[in-house]
């Protein structure tokens, strides 16, 4: 097959418009051929014989008339074993073998593998005669902790038969595992790897199913008030600031999932520097490995190609369905979708389209839906239930919500915790507005009890605003202890020193109990007559409670620790 | 072959247009008009025809003029040559001093990989307490100063130029008054700093465009130096002025405006040069602290927005002095629990106290009586903005630290300051 050229007839900032003669396909991948370096593309728009190229590098060099190659395939990743651990960029380059190669820079036009080469030890389940069709697994590798499931490519249609399948040893990661024939007689050579269009959802499963089953985040805002769900979706926009990076670094490292995808869209590259150099040395509670070994970060921090930010969360949330594919639960963080939604804005201002608010492409809120409906839990075809869950930071122009990124996010999304910049600039972290935001899934509580305290964090505000305008003097003791009460669920519950050794984390059972005389505490009525009293009493409860949360749950201390809070407020119960 | 094209299609701002074959995407060419010659670079090519920003800007260009495209983009020299000079945003000598055209190099080059990044490590010595001590600048950081014009931002620049424990400075000014780029000369100067110092400067009065080149021209520079293994400083002021010129050009090329008439890529532009800031490793470091004028004082203005998002802290200046709140860095953590054993405790106290002399001020004006502690705290208040805060304070970190622990205990008994007993039995001033 002779291979399709086209010619540059326009270049505009990273939009190169390119002549061709043969056939081109929407979405295809082209290379632009500049001196001796190839600069990757993607047709975005077909009008006559002229295709639009959205280039991922800079267009530096490019002249009219430079020849263009089609490639034919639309933009992939590659799957197969060896993607845990890895740090790519957007079009999933390997970051570290990169720099290897190229030093401290970015060189553009150099694209390397992204599978490791290497062998793994393959393990068949199918054998010869045997029926599969996409998605079927044909055998093992284990991955770290992990069972990487090898399997049928998920763009095979129909039935196919297994020719022959090699017996259990050691293989190169690209070299034939197995041979598979249809009816009509064709046969194709399957080796670990394959290749998948990112911006197609992988749907090689039997059914979604409602995301029911908590995802622990053991940060308790969350978990109790906001839970996310697994297979759910959740945003979580702020300013700057306020800590976005910093809940998602949280729940990166704690989130009860088995694979955590971070996916850094057009953020700072030293936050990206911070996880890389942090995580080999943390341990995954669960496994007890590093934290590495779970992790795939996808890094295309803000002064990288605009363009390739674009596919980077594709890129990503592929990726996750293909371990959601083995039975794993995934967790995708993406930080910042803002930053995808402004790449998105540039390339549809080079392309001359009407803009519709804030200059945002009339297509973004059908984008976002898009994205975020890659989440999900679903049934496999070997019945294991496995997830995708999707967090994404969403950056407002100054801080305010009313913007369309934030608001079709906030249409998509099962969960919201917004966070505020008066919670960060009086110190109180996690910043979430506990007022502000909502989630529609289940918790790790009680929902009846959650809603009872919920409501008197909401009264213990509103008595907070009229004492503002009444001064304390004007509000009755009664409402006084409702504000008070107000006060604790804030400080000794809903926020959480992330720098704590202890109270960074709070795994169910501890939040559970926690939860249980916080609540305990909440019915109680109190004998306290004057509001100085109050004040006491209460500071005398928080300090109690704080130092509990302090304490870890295995020690000795933690039932100390609880009889004594428990004490306290005992003391002054109403009998 | 360099082929002069002497039809220029049509001149629309500081763009014009010419038909011509062959031409590379960012190549610089040379526009001779009846009153000199002017550089300009491709910014748009459609078939043949070509369009070019003119750095000097348009005006007095006839369609009659001639046009000589030169092959290769903007490029900057860099040699030790350039210490101590001062050019324009096209890299022109502004100093009277020989032009420079060896050893050329790119500029606005590729980003640095961040599995290459480290984690910063070490601080850059400022001798402002309100730096040094609270929010510590470090190594390979972005910071911005969020001001508003009037402020005495370019004086505090100058200070640091002078003050700063670094190899090298390089100031990128734009849109700067040309007092002001007098002022920062002649002070660099008088301080024995110029020597240390390469300036880029865009004045007021000089053509929009060069103000869009001076990030880059300075990045470019300070970033080969950094590789070279000096520790460099760049200043940027006023990155508003910046902003307000790339908005200037994107309107001229009918780019769709996105907010407040900023183009939808402000922040990646913005981003594209903050991110420079890098440490190498086995090399040295770049280190970018800017000047952000907030137009009516408002932080949610895109650029001071838009920067906020990209960069590591900010610091406010306001009423002449670094404001202790909402100043933040956000790398300090990372060096000062080396500094030495009271700086982490000692700054959060100080803060603290400081935050309640706040509160105590506002008691006051609204009448309510003294307390024996509002009387304490007035007077702490009043020492920590005279001796700390006061932007003319150029001392050491150590003496900082030991001129606030003198302060805590001109005004304050051991335990009333939230400080553990164990430092306060190291530090307290002798009595």
């Amino acid at each position: 097959m002779s291979k399709k050229i086209g010619h540059v007839v326009s270049v505009n900032g990273n939009m190169v418009n390119v002549e061709f003669d043969t056939a081109v396909t929407k979405n295809e991948v082209a290379y632009i051929l500049v001196d001796d370096t190839r600069l990757k593309g993607e047709v975005i728009r077909i009008n006559g014989n002229i295709a639009s190229l959205q280039v991922y590098e800079m267009t530096t060099g490019v002249a009219v008339g430079d020849e263009v190659e089609f490639s034919g395939e639309l933009l992939s990743v590659e799957l197969g074993p060896g993607l845990l651990s890895q740090v790519y960029d957007g079009l999933q380059n390997p970051l570290p073998e990169l720099a290897d190669k190229c030093g401290f820079f970015l060189q553009r036009g150099v694209y390397l593998d992204a599978i490791p080469d290497r062998d793994w030890h393959f393990t068949p389940v199918v054998k010869k005669g045997d029926k599969v069709s996409a998605g079927d697994t044909l055998g093992t590798v284990p991955e770290g902790v992990f069972t990487h499931h090898i399997m049928v490519p998920f763009d095979v249609s129909g039935q196919w038969t297994v020719d022959s399948v090699v017996a259990e040893g050691d293989y190169n990661v690209r070299s034939e595992i197995a041979v598979i024939s249809d009816e009509s007689g064709e046969k194709k050579s399957l080796s670990m790897v394959f290749e998948w269009p990112v911006k197609k959802a992988i749907k090689c499963y039997e059914e979604r199913l409602m995301p029911d089953e908590p995802m622990v985040t053991k940060i308790r805002i969350i978990d109790t008030f906001l839970p996310v769900a697994k297979g759910g979706t959740y945003c979580t926009p702020g300013p700057f600031g306020a800590g976005k990076t910093v809940l998602q670094h949280l729940t990166s490292r704690n989130a009860d999932v088995d694979i955590v995808i971070i996916a850094a869209c057009g953020e700072r590259a030293g936050e990206v520097v911070e996880v890389l150099k942090e995580f080999p040395e943390l341990v995954d509670p669960k496994t007890g490995r590093s934290l590495m070994e779970r992790t795939i970060i996808i890094c295309n921090t803000s002064s990288m190609p605009v363009a390739a930010r674009e596919a980077s969360v594709y890129t990503a949330v592929t990726l996750a369905e293909y371990y959601r594919n083995m039975g794993l639960d995934v967790l995708l963080l993406a930080d910042s979708t803002s930053r995808w939604a402004q790449a998105m804005r540039e390339m549809s201002g080079r392309l001359e389209e009407i803009p519709g608010e804030e200059a945002f492409p009339a297509y973004l809120e059908s984008r976002i839906a898009e994205f975020y409906e890659r989440a999900g839990k679903v049934r496999l075809k070997d019945g294991s239930i496995a997830s995708v869950t999707i967090g994404g930071t969403v950056s407002p122009a100054g801080g305010n919500f009313e913007e369309p990124v934030t608001q079709a996010t906030v249409k998509v999304v099962g969960a919201f915790h917004g966070l505020s910049r008066e919670r960060s600039d009086a110190r109180k972290y996690p910043a979430i507005d506990p007022l502000d935001s909502w989630s529609k899934y289940r918790g790790i509580i009680d929902a009846d009890k959650v809603r009872k305290a919920y409501s008197i964090l909401v009264r213990g505000n509103e008595v907070n605003q009229m004492m503002k305008v009444v001064g304390e003097e004007g509000t009755s003791v009664d409402d006084y202890i409702i504000y008070q009460k107000g006060e604790l669920i804030d400080a000794a519950y809903l926020q959480q020193n992330s720098f704590d050794p202890v109270d960074y984390a709070a795994p169910p059972e501890r939040q559970k109990d926690m939860f249980d005389v916080l609540y305990d505490i909440l019915m109680s009525s109190f004998a306290l007559e004057t509001k100085s009293d109050v004040r006491v009493f209460f500071n005398e409860v928080r300090q109690a409670f704080l130092d509990w949360n302090g304490i870890a749950a295995d020690s000795s201390a933690y039932e100390e620790g609880k009889k004594k809070l428990v004490e306290i407020y005992k003391a002054k119960v109403r009998s | 072959m360099q082929k002069i094209y002497t039809k220029i299609e049509s001149i629309v701002g500081n763009v014009i247009t010419v038909r011509a074959t062959g031409v590379k995407n960012s190549d610089l060419a040379e526009v001779t008009t009846k009153t000199g010659k002017s550089y300009a670079n491709v910014i748009k090519l459609d078939r043949d025809l070509v369009s070019l920003q003119v750095f000097s800007g348009t005006q007095g260009i006839s369609t009659g003029d001639s046009v000589r495209f030169l092959g290769y983009p903007l490029r900057v020299s860099y040699s030790d040559a350039l210490m101590g000079r001062v050019f324009d945003g096209a890299g022109r000598p502004r100093d009277n001093g020989p032009e420079l055209n060896d050893n050329m190099i790119d500029i606005a080059g590729p980003s640095v990989n961040p599995a290459k990044r480290i984690v910063p490590k070490r601080m850059i010595r400022t001798g402002i307490p309100m730096i040094d001590m609270f929010n510590t600048l470090v190594e390979s950081q972005k910071l911005p100063i969020f001001s508003v014009s009037g402020e005495p931002y370019n004086e505090l620049l100058a200070r640091i130029a002078l003050q700063a424990e670094v190899d090298l400075i390089v100031l990128g000014g734009m849109g700067l008054k040309y007092d002001d780029y007098l002022y920062f000369r002649n002070t660099l100067e008088k301080g024995g700093a110029m020597s240390r110092t390469i300036m880029f400067v865009h004045t007021a009065s000089d053509p929009t465009v060069e103000c869009t080149l001076v990030p880059d021209l300075a990045l470019a520079v300070a970033e080969r130096f950094a590789l070279d293994g000096k520790r460099v400083l760049c200043l940027l002021t006023d990155m508003t002025n910046y902003c307000d010129a790339q908005k200037e050009m994107a309107i001229t090329m009918d780019q769709v405006p996105s907010n407040r008439g900023y183009p939808g890529d402000l922040y990646s532009t913005l981003a594209a040069r903050y991110e420079k800031a890098v440490d190498f490793e086995g090399a040295g470091s770049l280190t970018i602290l800017g000047v952000t004028t907030m137009p009516g004082d408002d932080v949610t203005h895109p650029v001071p927005d838009n920067t906020g998002y990209i960069t590591e802290g900010q610091y406010y200046l306001r009423n002449g002095h670094i404001e202790p709140f909402g100043s933040l860095s956000r790398l300090k953590q990372q060096v000062n629990a080396d500094t030495r054993a009271d700086h982490r405790a000692l700054m959060d106290a100080m803060i603290k106290l400081y935050a309640a002399y706040k509160d105590t001020i506002e008691k006051k004006s609204m009448g309510f009586m003294m307390s024996d502690w509002d009387e304490k705290l007035l007077k702490y208040g009043q020492l920590f903005e005279s001796e700390l805060m006061d932007l003319s304070v150029n001392i050491s970190l150590e003496d900082a630290l030991d001129l606030g622990w003198k302060i805590l205990s001109q005004c304050f008994e051991k335990n009333e300051t939230g400080l553990k007993s164990e430092l306060i039995e190291q530090y307290w001033p002798g009595e």
